[in-house]
């Protein structure tokens, strides 16, 4: 039986305690995303700022349990300064490690499955303990699920200007 | 009966989880089933399972004896003037609220007439009235909430004008608190108003009677008070059932079907459309019995006295860390203890807990518009019921305690 050891490990709990890029960014230019876990009521706002095919600054806000909160807090470290398709191909490893294997990520794109490899995960390896508690995989994925929407909505202009 | 022999009925209790006790502190979103309603299921698959009023063999008319028996049962648990006629079985609660909502809120309701609602509603009183909101042009009114958690009725009689009908719950799933419900349902007859009761959470631990309660529907589930999941009941007075149209159509609910139409059964056939949840009303019935054996009044005076023991306890125990949403005293207060415990996520907590085998629900308890009003995302929230004793309560705090060690 997993113990709460393989769940709250200490970079979780840090940050949690601590989290990074936290905040908002001026939107637009910024885009702004935000996914809700109708399980438990969390919720999370991404801001994404894309220019020339990078995420070059990325902020979190919301509430949230420590599973999500440190998700969201490593996952905006992982990804600031990345290569849009490098910054996909995180979210894909991301979770197929919290084995959710959704057909679409982006739009249209056909996904090649991931061979997951935990070495690209870095920190967010730390997050692995949490497949082992199978109702917290949201609260894990919650904060991926709604950077993936920011970055969809980010690279649709036409879908931007038609709601203007 | 003695009351500190419950839990020795409830199979599921005994139980090692996590290397711990299991201590169950989530009766508001559902009970456990004491073995004599698990006994009074299977003996039933056992012996006389057949499909109702069709049959003319023994078994089947043994099942038809058990299923109305039950409703008999159920219906004068709650008080029910005319239980045979009056008390119709749907899925749950929810379906129950639903039943009123697409009969006799759509037969009754028009563009510009007003519902009124109240601030601790559960979604299953809310988004049905909602629909039809916006489905009809209806204007949804709401009984606010005072910050001593419970129903402000200073401006009831201004909010009532125009009212058509009144759905509010008996006791709040989130905070306890059980409104002053016979005084509302006054002041809204005398504004020519209907009023609906969610008694989902008061059925099960206050003794009921729909007479002094004063509504004409009272809606609740079986899977809160022992019974089965599966089954839940809507009462009615008989007058308003026998002027509402059907609600879904099928099989049972007819009394002939032509070509060009169909004429409807008599009560309570007239909603109960395909094959019911039979075992799950022998169940139902077996729940009811158990209750009534127990005694309605001494479950409820075991649950005021074990809240205020766990009030007391945890207020000792954990001062200003400790904040409980809800009626600081066990007056018009239920056993649903609404927890925020430092800034310790409700999430984070219901996980700790469970490794002390406590089982607590956390999330927003399918009220998010109380929650708003509250101020928080989520709760922890323990609730006791009849098999709770104040060992549980004690293991509660200390696994509270234990949840401080690792998020402190
Ligand atoms: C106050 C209240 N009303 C309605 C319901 C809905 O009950 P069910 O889910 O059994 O339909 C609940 C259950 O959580 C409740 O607490």
């Amino acid at each position: 039986m997993p113990g709460l050891e393989d769940l709250y490990r200490e970079i979780i709990l840090d940050h949690y305690r601590s989290p990074r890029n936290r905040g908002e960014l001026p939107s637009p230019p910024a885009r702004r995303a935000e996914g809700f876990n109708p399980l438990c009521g969390d919720e999370v706002v991404v801001y994404v700022d894309v220019d020339d095919g990078t995420l070059k600054d990325i902020r979190i806000s919301g509430q949230g349990c420590s599973i999500s909160q440190s998700s969201a807090s490593l996952m905006s470290g992982a990804v600031k300064g990345k290569s849009l398709p490098e910054v996909r191909d995180l979210i894909r490893t991301f979770k197929a490690m919290m084995s959710i294997h959704e057909a679409r990520l982006g739009d249209g794109d056909a996904d090649e499955p991931v061979a997951l490899d935990p070495e690209s995960l870095g920190e967010l390896a730390a997050l692995q303990g949490v497949v082992k508690f199978p109702v917290r995989i949201k609260c894990a994925t919650l904060s991926w699920n709604t950077l993936a929407q920011g970055l969809d909505d980010a690279e649709s202009p036409d879908i931007a200007t038609a709601t203007d | 009966m003695d009351i500190a022999s419950c839990k020795r009925d409830f199979p599921l209790l005994h139980q090692i989880v996590h290397g711990h006790r299991l201590v169950y502190l989530d009766s508001a979103s559902s009970s456990q089933r004491p073995q004599s309603v698990l006994d009074a299921m299977d003996n039933y698959y056992e012996t006389t399972h057949a499909n109702v009023h069709r049959g003319v063999y023994a078994i089947a008319e043994e099942a038809d004896r058990r299923y109305e028996a039950a409703r008999t049962a159920v219906g004068r648990f709650i008080g029910a003037p005319n239980p045979a006629q009056e008390v119709i079985f749907t899925k749950n609660a929810t379906e129950a609220v639903n039943l009123v909502a697409l009969t006799w809120g759509r037969q009754t309701l028009k563009s510009g007439d007003a519902v009124l609602l109240t601030d601790m509603e559960h979604h299953a009183n809310l988004v049905p009235w909602l629909m039809l909101a916006e489905e009809r042009g209806i204007e949804l009114r709401w009984i606010p909430m005072g910050d001593d958690y419970r129903l402000d009725l200073t401006d009831l009689d201004r909010l009532l004008d125009g009212v058509k009908l009144v759905a509010c719950t008996t006791m709040s799933n989130v905070l306890g608190t059980i409104p002053p419900f016979a005084r509302i349902a006054d002041a809204a007859h005398r504004a020519g108003a209907l009023v609906l009761a969610d008694g989902a959470q008061s059925v099960p631990h206050l003794p009921t009677d729909v007479r002094s309660l004063g509504c004409d529907f009272l809606a609740f589930s079986a899977h809160k008070m022992l019974g089965p999941t599966g089954i839940g009941v809507l009462w009615a007075r008989q007058e308003l059932l026998d002027s509402m149209p059907p609600f879904m159509g099928g099989g049972g609910m007819i009394a002939d079907v032509r070509r060009d139409g169909f004429t409807t059964n008599e009560l309570p056939w007239k909603f109960e459309a395909g094959t019911p949840p039979i075992a799950e009303a022998v169940g139902f019935g077996a729940a009811v019995d158990y209750l009534d054996a127990v005694g309605m009044e001494a479950i409820h005076k075991h649950e005021l006295s074990l809240t205020a023991y766990a009030l007391e306890t945890l207020a000792q125990r954990f001062g200003d860390d400790l904040r409980i949403f809800g009626p600081a005293t066990t007056d018009e207060r239920g056993g649903v203890l609404s927890l925020a415990y430092r800034d310790i996520h409700p999430h984070d907590l219901a996980q700790v807990l469970d490794q002390q085998g406590v089982c607590v629900r956390a999330g927003h308890h399918c009220a998010k518009p109380l929650m708003r009003r509250l101020g928080v995302n989520a709760t922890a929230r323990a609730s006791l019921y009849l098999y709770n004793d104040e060992s549980d309560v004690d293991t509660l705090a200390d696994a509270l305690a234990e949840a401080a060690t690792l998020f402190g």
